[in-house]
């Protein structure tokens, strides 16, 4: 369909719940965080589960929506998903419960069964979530429905005109950004969307980034993987599990599977924000940033574009098109920690690259986000290690070395004193790992 | 018979297809006007001046009131008349509200609430418990002593003594549905409310109360909430009533529902507590006397905290008899919001005293706190009853004697399915081999007295209606909100009148249609009006009976009522038939049911009395690993035992119990309010108060209901199962500290919630100590 007369920072989920009628999605939070608006969305890379509270319309460009009223057949037969929940009571007052069905049927229409992972993004309050695993283990097996897989056909024939604020190409955007610096970019709104739905924001001028396809590239040489700013996480944390593994899994706890598939890395680090969970890991891995403003391109150390709290080296006009790492050991190890394991804003993150030779450490980059104003380096402890042989002495001696780094701050999600006694601890654990002691929690049972 | 059978929930087939409807699904006229708050930016202080000249020029404003524009007395409390809908000259905590505006939008009412500018004269705000204790600023003029025993002389005479503190956080409640209302303007003034509320009286009352007419010009009708958790007992009050204004002032239909943030920063959580205790105990553990002192921080108004504060006294003793123990509780009055109502109702705080007590003397003695916890349980029901009788009645602290006392023998079946000893074994093994991560375990009981302490509201109303064609209508007074209520209910229903579950159709609450009704609240819903629509049931199948008794000459005993059939004797009639046959002769097909709780007495100023009709148990084994460098932990095994009496409906009270011990542990561990030095609430939407999310439930999470029947004569012989499950959460805590006890001699004395920073915190100081 065609859709005119709306804001382009009107939300998908305000247009389906008030111009449409459409109330099954439901608005828990508004932001992002609970699921309860979850809507499936499908374009040619496939079908995806995303948050219609922070998605604008023009990002829905060329692409069909799923809501929960369309989960079930045409005639009403429910979707294996939705009878399996019937089935296993995994609802209660039911106000989560569409957002759960639409994120377990892109699951199950995906064929993804790592149900922790797929539902990280979907609150619950009533259930205690085991039902609903019940549910999702049920249905699992059932065949996908004929219904489910045809909303690529229904985008056939729609016409996909060109507008402005939707350039097509990175060319296309580095022409009109030149001419609209004040403009505000939005790779996938998880952020921006909520200067629309909480801060309340008026953003007269936009552009939207997602329907530039060369900015989504992934380029693997022998010697460099050059990343497209509009990689979205979900990609990303799919490239890093050959390379990085650690940093695959430390992006899977990055927010919920909804936001993975909208965010992207180049938002993720145009946003300057010192607690986002790419640029620690990235710097640790000594990434190069790509900035562009008209046809002028330049390239420096990802670390030095965060100058301090809410200032980035960026020009006027300016948008980073790519980041690249060069191939390299994966010495890397990611270490996130928050209150909640999943979909939680780190408290510290804190990447480790460190190489041993010979029982001598040879090379060290170890950045922290959370730490500081900005994502940063630890200089001092990188000083303390290299060099050094790989000992418990060694760590001791470098933990000294964080406080010269770092002064972090107290707020509502850690202390400065756990956060600095937490980094410190965390180069122990990386020594301890080393060594074949067990330190994750994760990897416990009962 | 259908009560007993597993069946869904009632409405989960619109649930999960989007067609279930909440308040702001319910489609509005067009003329409909959108309604929003302005808020106090500051904790406390006097309002100086008021601009609202940006607000009304903002676009889509209508109308904008602020406390002089209200034509009568809008108070929106529950209890004591201390909540003005809109601040009255003098703001008491950051998110009051001082301004209402009026807007053709949602958004547009939000974006206008934002531009208002307000002056004030700052006055020193009271936020924690310690500055309202300086200031003496309480409610209840002084803190609430009962007593019980000599504890004193108790203590005295103990052979060991310890003392400790605390601190217990509060908790959001987090329903997923925020709060909200929908009023439609009727003809000659009256009032349609569509209200996500808990106690649709209470919302009618106020409504009414706040536009100056009787309470028959004001309906109120709650079809289902998004849950509620005791957050919608008192909370959408003022959502109600601010809606009701207006609309009666501009003749339209207004609409308000609060965004996550505005919710969570206007609404009241669960009271967090400081619990100080000093007890004196043998050397095999046993309790001998015991002093606690508990400090509730209440917030600005006063809400329900007074119940809730006696709830927390009333559960002070959890599981074990403490014949001489004295409690002093405070209710202080800070500039926060106002704590309320929350699952447990104070139990929970009350019972995590007194199992940091037990855990706390295992600890001091080297003991394994379970056969402490054991040592101090009431004298089992067996042991206290037949010809066996061996032991005395024991009484709580407050004098309600301890009759049906079943966690001896609950406790023995959940240690042998956990394989609980063994695993106490193996995880000091791990321990020993694993520097870095530490296992630790517990088990907590839980002993809850189900009614409400506030004896008037244990009535609960019924109206059923059967049609000439059989089906049959159910209204009663209790509102859904997820746990299930309406199943169980029409279960009961359709067991009485022998009938399919099909053929019973319950709608919304509504004060039309019963009236004066309880909060759904108190875990007794079910309790209460399952047993009122029993009688109603029993009042028409009596009607039908003598009236087809007399047509077949048989007695009216001789009528039986199954298998969707009514049986006369040798001749049998579909229940449709009978419906029609009854019709016809022109017996009334319609009937109210009535139920109040026998037995049930209390004087809460003494502390003495009967306030509970029963008790609710059960008990709980969580299994946890700890990071010892971060703090980081996870709940790798939980096995419950959960005491629901005779179940009206066993998978809908294990989702109860499953629901509630994620819950409760949440509150214990990562679920953190934090507020900053001038009382602003920091954790005000989910991106940074976290409650669990699907990986943090337990790994392995074995739930089972105690095959028993409840002693009391209650609906079926079942019980109240939507709070006393909650309480599993203490096991989750008690094994966080067990973890941390493992790497260090001492007690840890670990406080809620046991975030990751304070459980490093925590094994720091355990570590300082080798």
């Amino acid at each position: 369909m065609r859709v005119t007369g709306q804001p382009l920072t009107r939300t998908l989920l305000d247009w389906l719940r008030e111009t449409k009628h459409l109330t099954g999605t439901k608005e828990g939070c508004n932001e992002g965080d609970c699921g309860a608006c979850t809507v499936m969305v499908t374009d040619a890379d496939g079908s995806r589960s995303l948050n219609a509270c922070i998605l604008l319309l023009p990002q829905l460009h060329g692409k069909a929506v799923r809501t929960v009223e369309g989960i079930s057949a045409p005639d009403r037969t429910p979707h294996p998903v939705q009878e399996a929940m019937v089935k296993h009571h995994g609802s209660q007052c039911g106000f989560c419960t569409p957002g759960i069905v639409v994120s377990l049927a892109v699951a199950h229409t995906n064929g993804a069964e790592n149900f922790d992972e797929q539902l990280a993004g979907n609150l619950c309050r009533c259930t205690g979530y085991a039902p609903i695993i019940r549910a999702a283990e049920a249905a699992k097996d059932a065949p996908v429905p004929a219904w489910m897989v045809e909303d690529l056909t229904a985008l056939d024939g729609l016409a996909k005109t060109p507008e402005p604020y939707m350039p097509a190409t990175s060319d296309g955007l580095a022409k009109w950004y030149a001419a609209n610096p004040d403009a505000t970019l939005i790779g996938g709104a998880t952020d921006v969307g909520l200067w629309v739905t909480k801060r309340l924001q008026d953003l007269p001028k936009l552009a939207f980034l997602n329907g530039i396809e060369d900015l989504k590239q992934v380029d693997v040489s022998d010697s460099h993987i050059r990343i497209g700013a509009g990689v979205s996480i979900t990609d990303l944390e799919t490239l890093m599990t050959a390379h990085h593994p650690s940093f695959a899994a430390m992006l899977r706890r990055y927010s919920s599977v909804q936001i993975r598939n909208a965010a992207t890395i180049g938002g993720n680090i145009a946003n300057g924000s010192p607690i986002g969970d790419g640029p620690p890991a990235l710097i640790a891995l000594g990434a190069v940033l790509h900035l562009r403003r008209g046809d002028e391109r330049r390239e420096i150390p990802l670390e030095d574009f965060f100058v301090e709290y809410g200032k980035q080296d960026r020009r006027k006009g300016e948008f980073v098109e790519a980041i690249s790492i060069a191939r390299q050991t994966d010495d890397l190890k990611c270490y996130k920690l928050s209150k909640r394991f999943d979909q939680d804003i780190s408290a510290v993150c804190g990447c480790f690259y460190i190489s041993v030779e010979a029982g001598k450490i040879t090379k060290v980059r170890i950045a922290f986000g959370g730490m500081a104003g900005t994502p940063h380096r630890a200089n001092h402890v990188e000083k303390a290690l290299v060099g050094q042989p790989w000992s418990e002495t060694t760590i001791t001696t470098a933990r000294a070395a964080f406080a010269k780094d770092y002064t972090p701050m107290s707020d509502m999600r850690a202390s400065a004193a756990y956060r600095l006694e937490a980094a410190q601890n965390m180069l122990t654990r990386y020594y301890h790992e080393s060594q074949g002691t067990a330190t994750n929690v994760l990897e416990v049972s009962a | 018979m259908s009560v007993g059978k597993s069946h869904p929930h009632d409405a989960a087939p619109l649930h999960v297809n989007g067609q279930a409807r909440y308040i702001d699904d319910i489609p509005t006229p067009a003329n409909c006007l959108h309604l929003a708050f302005g808020l106090s930016r500051i904790a406390h202080g006097d309002i100086t001046s008021i601009n609202l000249d940006a607000v009304r020029a903002a676009e889509g404003v209508v109308s904008v009131l602020t406390a002089g524009d209200l034509e009568h007395d809008c108070d929106v409390s529950p209890a004591a008349h201390d909540e003005p809908l809109l601040a009255t000259g003098t703001v008491h905590y950051v998110g009051q509200a001082i301004f209402l505006v009026v807007a053709t939008s949602h958004l547009a009412a939000r974006k206008a609430a934002r531009l208002g500018k307000i002056d004030y004269a700052e006055k020193p705000a009271l936020l924690t418990v310690d500055a309202a204790l300086a200031a003496n600023s309480r409610f209840e003029g002084g803190p609430v002593v009962w007593a019980k025993g000599d504890a004193a002389g108790a203590l005295n005479a103990a052979q060991n003594t310890l003392s400790g503190a605390l601190e217990m956080g509060g908790q959001e409640h987090f329903y997923l549905e925020g709060q909200a209302a929908l009023v439609v303007p009727q003809e000659g003034g009256d009032m349609l409310v569509h209200s996500s509320t808990q106690h649709p009286t209470e919302i009618q009352h106020k409504v009414s109360h706040a536009l100056g007419l009787p309470m028959h010009a004001v309906r109120a009708e709650t079809r289902r909430m998004g849950g509620g958790f005791g957050g919608k007992e008192s909370q959408g009050n003022a959502l109600a009533v601010a809606c009701a204004v207006v609309a009666a002032q501009m003749g339209c239909p207004c609409k308000m529902r609060y965004d996550r943030d505005d919710d969570m920063v206007i609404t009241g959580k669960r009271h967090d507590f400081r619990i100080e205790y000093t007890v004196g105990y043998d050397d095999s553990g046993k309790i001998n006397g015991i002093n606690f002192t508990q400090y509730a921080r209440c917030g600005w108004s006063q809400d329900l905290s007074l119940p809730v504060a006696d709830r927390a006294m009333l559960h002070a003793d959890n599981a074990y008899h403490l014949p001489d123990i004295q409690i002093t509780s405070h209710r202080l009055r800070t500039n926060t919001q106002s704590a309320t109502a929350y699952r447990g109702f104070g139990g929970p705080q009350g019972m995590l005293g007194i199992e940091r007590v037990l855990d706390h003397i295992a600890g001091a003695l080297g003991l394994d706190p379970l056969m402490v916890r054991q040592k101090n349980f009431y004298n089992s029901v067996k042991s206290i009853s037949g010809k066996n009788k061996q032991a005395e009645v024991q009484s709580t602290p407050f004098g309600q004697d301890v009759e049906d006392f079943i966690l001896h023998e609950l406790v023995d079946e959940l240690v042998e399915r956990s394989d609980y000893q063994a695993r106490v074994a193996s995880i000091a093994a791990w321990n020993a081999v694993n520097p870095i991560l530490k296992k630790g375990i517990a088990l907590t009981p839980v002993k809850f007295g189900i009614s409400f302490t506030l004896t008037h509201l244990n009535q609960a109303g019924a109206l059923v209606h059967i049609y000439q064609d059989g089906s049959i209508h159910v209204n009663h007074g209790g509102t859904e909100m997820g746990q299930g209520l309406f199943q169980k209910v029409a279960q009961v229903a359709a067991t009485e009148f022998g009938v399919p579950l099909e053929m019973i159709k319950i709608t919304a609450t509504d004060t039309a249609k019963v009236p004066n009704t309880s909060a759904t609240a108190a875990s007794s819903g079910t309790d209460l009006n399952g047993m009122a629509v029993k009688i109603a049931c029993e009042t028409l199948c009596a009607r039908i009976a003598a009236f087809l008794a007399g047509q077949h000459g048989k007695k009216p005993a001789d009528v039986r009522f199954a298998d969707g059939m009514v049986m006369v004797g040798r001749k049998s009639f579909s229940f449709a038939k009978a419906a029609e046959l009854a019709y016809q002769n022109r017996i009334s097909l319609s009937a109210t049911g009535f139920y109040k709780t026998p037995k049930i007495q209390w004087d809460r100023i003494k502390g003495r009395g009967r306030p509970f009709l029963y008790f609710s148990y059960g008990a709980s084994v969580t299994e946890v690993v700890i990071d010892t460098l971060t703090g980081e932990n996870r709940i790798l095994r939980t096995d419950i035992l959960h005491d629901a009496g005779a179940s009206l409906n066993p998978d809908l009270d294990i989702g109860q119990v499953e629901g509630a011990y994620v819950q409760g542990a949440g509150w214990l561990t990562m679920e953190e309010l934090v507020w900053d030095d001038k009382g602003n609430l920091r954790t005000h939407a989910p991106s940074t108060y976290k409650i669990p999310a699907c990986s943090d439930r337990p790994d392995v999470f074995n739930v089972a209901l105690w095959d028993g029947v409840n002693a009391e004569d209650t609906i079926y012989r079942s019980k109240a199962v939507g709070e006393p499950p909650f309480m599993h959460g203490i096991s989750a805590l008690m094994a966080l500290s067990n973890a941390v006890a493992a790497c260090g001699d001492r007690y840890p004395s670990l406080d809620a919630p046991a975030t990751p920073e304070r459980i490093l915190m925590a094994v720091k100081r355990q570590q300082a100590e080798v």
